[in-house]
């Protein structure tokens, strides 16, 4: 008896958009195993888990800030995805975004007005986009891999960050502590809610999704990433350029993962720290491909992983369960997800195995397609 | 030569009986009967799409049936395996070959054997099955290094080293000079002679009549006749391989003379992947108003030729190629497209269309120059109507716009592709195999578009394997060879005796023969 995949002749649509809530069912399937297995009682893990934090104003608002920069990065890199330009490096760009818009704070700390925060956001789109564009240079002039790169770059990035942070940008009143000073009040993005941290960062990420929508479906730049992501050589053939493809998906995710990372700068930590984000870039990643690089499906993907983050904390609190629960809910999720995209474009077929001899009357042996 | 007897004791070497194969979307195989006797020729015939490579795939235990019968020599038999199928004594050299280029023809041969029969002696049985039959052999070459017609020598040698009683050959002369072709049918009536049943599959009426003995047609997946093929005329068989008559497209001479033109001066290009070919040399004028045709075995220059015109790769030198006028050798497909040129690609899955998108976006793919788009914006209702315009002008057998290019059948799409890059008025075209796998009613339709641009003015050039095509359509023929394009030759003062020796390299000199030396490819085709 063997199993084997055998591709469908036509992926079911519905199916496509079903896959993410059967991943998401799964995974609380074996959180419930995991939860009774650390002998807690799995119902309560769950209310702490995903009820708990969303319980109050405040947590909805808790909600939706973490939810902005995984927004951000996701939809960046999702235009990328869709063009085949696998961009694994938003925490990088992230980095460098916070770097260069808190920059532009930290030099304007005195002299600001109005201006300094869009002055910084656009710092901050230009450093992501600078940092995406190494690997897009390399790739388009030496065919280097951009997954390796963008990944590797990560790391020069919080180096980087970190050595300034530990250096010149160390507040001098600081008590030593590796930490920037604060920034003044005109770098910092203004309040949504009283009494909460939500600031309009998550009303910019919000309009940058309906932008990316924009883009990736209706205008002739977005459908031909689209092609050049399905069929390389259709792309080819009908003249999009396949160097344009390479840098506009590195730029995209670039620039919204810099402008994630002055949201975070300018946001809930409103100074420059040695690592800016819990890894909201690499989130980002599984947020994409559960919202199934679909901007709407990002969008409620991210308020999804947000749950997660802000879970994993309550768990770690009321339950005494060790941070890397949230890490091991995301690759569940993901694994769960990549498996149902598997069966959505092939179904399992067991058979068992026919006898090699000749035997009269074999001839219906496959029979039921 | 003559059929062997059929007398009642000696059973059918091969006989099924009700074969059936049912795939999700479509019958295959509906109860098909078909028998073949010792040391006959069986042409199997029929459109693409009409189910023979089914059938041969079951006979040969690749699939398996869903219902009904195959008796070998009298014996009812199940067929699970290829390694089933050779041991019971049946070869089938394949349209496209299963031959690994890195290894050498003694290596390929010996991994089809048995484990332990691959000794010393194999390369005396390779020289010696190869010239018994008349299909001169090297065993210790470079399988990249020979033409098509050579490594379907090593299919063939390869079946006939384990002593087959019954061979299957699927479309064996699509990839053949006219003189190859000539060889192989001889090599075919020599193993007739010696007992071995051949199984012949083509959608080729004049091939089927000067070879076979018999033929099963095939429509729609059913046996729609059987017949003796000799006694039969072309239109005869075509009635039952189509159910109606074979349309044939007008040609006269065009009087129109349209202002696009296709100037290639001196082109070289090395080609792009090891066992590609180098382009040397090439010149060729096009102008409005005539179908030129570019004939030749594929693997010599074609893919490379045409990825230089198009513009899907660009060369080194611009006034190589000149387009309306305009040095384009430098600028990509976009460019040129703008310029008025036209492509239709040999692969439609891909390339010429994106399997995962509708119609409608497919459109988009080329002619979005068409005011498919406004500042950059996609203009969903324009769209949908020029995907809809060229189904409906073009007859394409789709559910509407929406319909993913995938669900559309071989022929259809091809329709499709050729529909869009036409509605787009371009000044130049280029087609590429335009109707390699189309069914016979939809190759009538597209050479008719084709004939009726060129009535316009359009400069039309179709590069193909058909020479049957080119000759039906062409005002002029070139012929292209290991890179070269040789000189064209207007239509009325050749034949395809004269094309065939072209297409084996008879026009390259002494230059040219003693660089091909080198690669020693394809002038045994010729001979």
């Amino acid at each position: 008896m063997h199993v084997r995949l055998e591709a469908r002749p036509e992926p079911s649509r519905l199916m496509r958009w079903l896959s993410p809530l059967f991943a998401v069912a799964a995974t609380l399937v074996v959180g419930f195993v995991l939860f009774a297995g650390l002998g807690k009682n799995p119902l309560e893990a769950f209310e702490v888990f995903f009820i708990k934090p969303v319980e109050s104003l405040y947590g909805v608002s808790e909600l939706l800030l973490k939810a902005s920069p995984l927004m951000l990065c996701a939809i960046g890199l999702a235009a990328g995805y869709r063009a085949n330009v696998w961009n694994i490096g938003a925490e990088g760009q992230l980095t460098l975004g916070a770097l260069c818009g808190g920059g532009v704070a930290l030099a304007l700390q005195d002299s600001g007005g109005a201006w300094v925060l869009p002055l910084m956001l656009v710092a901050g789109a230009a450093g992501g986009m600078a940092w995406a564009a190494i690997p897009a240079w390399l790739k388009t002039r030496f065919n280097a891999n951009e997954i390796l790169v963008s990944l590797m770059l990560v790391y020069v990035a919080t180096l980087l960050l970190s050595l300034l942070v530990h250096g010149p940008w160390r507040d001098p009143e600081g008590f030593n502590f590796p930490q920037s000073k604060t920034f003044a009040d005109v770098a910092l993005l203004p309040n949504l809610l009283p009494e909460t941290r939500l600031n309009i960062g998550f009303l910019l990420a919000l309009a940058v999704v309906a932008v990316a929508w924009l883009f990736m479906r209706r205008s002739l730049v977005g459908f031909q990433m689209r092609v050049a992501g399905l069929a390389p050589d259709a792309a080819n053939y009908a003249g999009v350029s396949a160097r344009r493809t390479v840098w506009l998906g590195m730029l995209i995710g670039g620039a919204t993962a810099g402008v994630a990372g002055v949201n975070e700068a300018a946001g809930p930590i409103g100074q420059l720290l040695p690592v800016m984000s819990p890894g909201y870039g690499f989130a980002a990643i599984i947020v994409a491909f559960v919202g199934r690089l679909h901007p709407f499906g990002i969008l409620l993907s991210s308020l999804l992983m947000s749950l997660l983050y802000l879970g994993g904390e309550a768990a770690q609190i009321n339950l005494a369960l060790p941070s890397a629960v949230t890490g091991l809910f995301q690759g569940t999720l993901l694994f769960f997800l990549l498996a149902a995209d598997v069966l959505i474009n092939f179904r399992l077929r067991v058979a068992r195995s026919a006898p090699p001899a000749i035997h009269a009357g074999r001839a219906t042996a496959c029979k039921g397609a | 030569m003559d059929p062997p007897a059929r007398d009642e004791l000696t059973p059918p070497r091969l006989e099924l009986e009700g074969i059936t194969k049912i795939y999700p979307a479509v019958v295959a195989n509906d109860a098909i009967n078909l028998s073949v006797m010792r040391g006959e020729i069986h042409a199997v015939l029929g459109e693409n799409g009409a189910g023979k490579s089914t059938l041969m795939k079951i006979i040969y235990g690749v699939i398996r049936a869903d219902a009904g019968t195959i008796r070998w020599n009298g014996d009812t038999v199940s067929i699970t395996s290829p390694a089933r199928a050779r041991a019971l004594g049946i070869g089938m050299v394949f349209q496209h070959f299963s031959l690994f280029e890195t290894l050498t023809v003694r290596e390929n041969v010996a991994l089809a054997l048995e484990p332990g029969a691959a000794n010393a002696a194999l390369d005396e049985r390779i020289r010696d099955v190869s010239e018994r039959y008349g299909l001169p052999l090297d065993p210790r070459r470079h399988v990249h290094s020979m033409s098509v017609g050579e490594r379907q020598r090593v299919e063939i040698v390869r079946c006939l080293l384990q002593q087959p009683q019954l061979l299957i050959m699927d479309e064996p002369t699509s990839v053949l000079t006219p003189q190859a072709v000539e060889k192989l049918f001889a090599t075919l009536r020599r193993l007739s002679s010696e007992g071995c049943s051949i199984l012949y599959i083509s959608h080729k009426l004049d091939e089927i009549r000067a070879l076979c003995q018999r033929a099963t047609v095939l429509r729609a997946g059913k046996v729609s006749g059987e017949c003796d093929p000799r006694q039969e005329t072309s239109s005869g068989l075509a009635r039952m391989m189509i159910g109606g008559e074979l349309p044939h497209p007008r040609h006269r001479q065009s009087t129109t003379r349209g202002d696009g033109t296709l100037l290639v001066r001196a082109l070289s290009l090395p080609a792009d992947d090891p066992f590609g070919t180098d382009l040397i040399d090439i010149d060729l004028s096009l102008r409005g108003g005539e179908i030129m045709g570019i004939a030749g075995i594929s693997g010599n220059g074609q893919k490379e030729l045409l990825a230089a015109l198009s513009g899907e790769r660009p060369v080194a030198e611009a006034k190589a190629v000149v387009l309306n006028g305009l040095a384009v050798g430098r600028q990509g497909a976009g460019v040129r497209r703008a310029l008025g040129l036209a492509f239709v690609p040999e692969e439609r899955l891909g390339r010429g269309a994106v399997a995962e998108m509708s119609l409608s976006d497919n459109a988009l793919l080329t002619a979005h120059r068409q005011q498919l788009t406004g500042r950059g914006f996609i203009r969903p209702d324009a769209t949908r109507a020029f995907a809809q315009a060229t189904i409906a002008r073009f007859h394409v057998k789709a559910s509407g716009p929406e319909a993913t290019a995938r669900s559309l059948s071989g022929g259809n799409l091809q329709k499709y592709i050729v529909g869009r890059e036409i509605l787009q008025g371009p000044r130049v075209i280029i087609a590429a195999q335009p109707t390699w796998g189309v069914d016979v009613g939809a190759a009538a339709l597209i050479r008719q578009a084709l004939v009726d641009l060129r009535d316009e003015g359009v400069a039309v050039l179709v590069v193909s394997e058909e020479l049957d095509e080119l000759f039906e359509i062409c005002d002029r023929l070139a012929v292209i060879a290991r890179g070269r394009l040789s000189p064209p030759r207007p239509m009325r003062e050749t034949n395809a005796e004269e094309i065939g020796l072209l297409m084996g390299g008879s026009f390259i000199g002494a230059q040219g023969v003693a660089r091909a030396d080198a690669s020693s490819a394809g002038l045994t085709d010729a001979r």
